[in-house]
């Protein structure tokens, strides 16, 4: 497939890990952000294939991981109602809440649909009036423009059966949690892409500037990935935090415009709670208030004050923020495997340590 | 979530209001939902996420770049690594 294959190439892979390990002097820890890039590195074998100046730590960008639990037990409520479609991203059904997941409650007669796209959601809101159609609204900013205009047509075509649960985040602010954290240790970040070509990369230069941090806007494939790194790493060793865009067939400066007005139309910022790592300070996206007739958490009241109740055995919140490999954990391929989950890390596609599992890194590095 | 999917788009239409496309993914079409990329024409590759299109590939930017990759390979096997 043409802008894919060619990323794949493996004698290209190998000489820009030749040209990495030439230009490498000092022990650097860089963190890719994104899951996405997490799951390309281990598939991929990149992560063994480094020379071992580089420590590369995985990041919090996994939205089904850091879900917080609260709201996967108010999914489990409101799906779990008679009256209810629970439609989701097929990720979020096998995460765990504090009893069950949403896979359990379809199991038990509850009709819960995973959608690719929240279109779909809303079209199932249309063809089904005697029901109320409950999206999970979760994601980066990558969801959020589709998200956010599945809200506006349901607007549009006057649906009254149509709510959000809203639980959006976004990586400016998890980049400023993790460099305000006196235990996280990041030299250089690997931006995800794919949030970068809606957002743009403008909001990472004063972060790179305030924190003294290269941040390079990274893609996907094994050749994008090592792109990005060869670039995070001439910059670390030449002394420069500045922001650059090693992914710049998708990603402009400004990122895609209409998108961003449409996100700013239907969502405001706010703090969110991130699971396994707390509250962050304007971390996230809530519902303007002129759409809180779509919002879920306003539609079922009731639903509000949840026990939540989290694995003890579990230490994905460390994980999420680089400070263990998912291999060190010690119920990892133990009591937690993608067949019996402790975390979100386990489950998602891009989570570390489903990652780690499913491609075999167990105490190899 | 985030791994979008580069496609080529090979038809442009209107549905509910929208501008939607059909895009081609290796063989497999899916509709997707343009209504971010208004500038987009058949036969333009872009980024899918969630059914809608995000960015429109460079093409003169991505062979730039490939190029660039390419000379650090040369430079590489110069220096004998």
């Amino acid at each position: 497939m043409r802008y894919v294959d060619e990323y794949r190439d493996a004698g290209l892979t190998q000489k820009l890990l030749a040209e990495i390990r030439k230009t490498v002097t000092r022990p650097w820890t860089i963190m890719e952000v994104c899951g996405g890039q997490t799951h390309s590195i281990i598939k991929s074998g990149l992560d063994q294939m480094l020379p071992p100046e580089i420590t590369l730590i995985h990041g919090p960008g996994c939205p089904v991981c850091v879900t917080p639990l609260e709201l996967v037990d108010k999914a489990i409520a409101i799906a779990s109602r008679p009256e209810v479609i629970f439609a989701s991203y097929g990720d979020m059904v096998r995460v765990p809440g504090s009893g069950r997941d949403l896979f359990s409650v379809r199991a038990a007669g509850g009709d819960v649909r995973i959608v690719y796209s929240p279109l779909e959601a809303v079209e199932i809101a249309r063809r089904n009036p005697e029901k109320t159609v409950v999206f999970f609204a979760i994601g980066f900013e990558t969801t959020a423009p589709a998200n956010a205009m599945a809200v506006l047509q349901a607007r549009a075509q006057g649906l009254k059966n149509f709510a959000v649960l809203v639980s959006h985040v976004t990586v400016p602010a998890a980049i400023r949690a993790l460099m305000d954290s006196p235990e996280v240790r990041v030299d250089g970040f690997l931006a995800a892409g794919h949030v970068c070509t809606v957002m743009g990369y403008w909001e990472y230069e004063p972060l790179a500037a305030q924190y003294h941090i290269p941040i390079v806007v990274t893609g996907f494939e094994p050749v994008d990935i090592l792109n990005g790194m060869l670039t995070c790493v001439r910059l670390l060793e030449s002394g420069r935090a500045e922001v650059r865009n090693a992914y710049g067939r998708s990603v402009r400066r400004e990122g895609n415009v209409a998108a961003q007005a449409v996100i700013r139309q239907v969502f405001e910022m706010t703090d969110r709670a991130w699971r396994g790592i707390g509250v962050i300070p304007m971390s996230g996206y809530r519902l303007r208030a002129e759409f809180a007739e779509f919002d879920a958490e306003q539609r079922f009241p009731q639903v509000q004050a949840i026990a939540t109740h989290e694995s003890p055995l579990c230490i994905s919140g460390l994980v999420l923020q680089g400070l263990r490999r998912p291999d060190e954990c010690p119920a990892f391929g133990k009591e937690c495997t993608p067949q019996s989950p402790l975390g979100a890390t386990m489950v998602s596609s891009e989570g570390a340590c489903a990652a780690y599992y499913r491609y075999g890194r167990r105490h190899e590095r | 979530m985030c791994l979008g999917i580069p496609g080529k788009i090979i038809e442009l239409y209107e549905a509910n209001g929208m501008k939607m496309a059909k895009v081609d993914f290796g063989g497999v079409i899916q509709e997707v939902c343009m209504e971010y990329l208004p500038e987009a024409r058949v036969g333009d590759y872009t980024i899918v996420h969630v059914g809608f299109g995000l960015s429109i590939l460079d093409e003169q930017e991505a062979a730039e770049t490939m190029e660039l990759l390419r000379q650090v390979e040369a430079m590489a096997e110069e220096a004998g690594s």
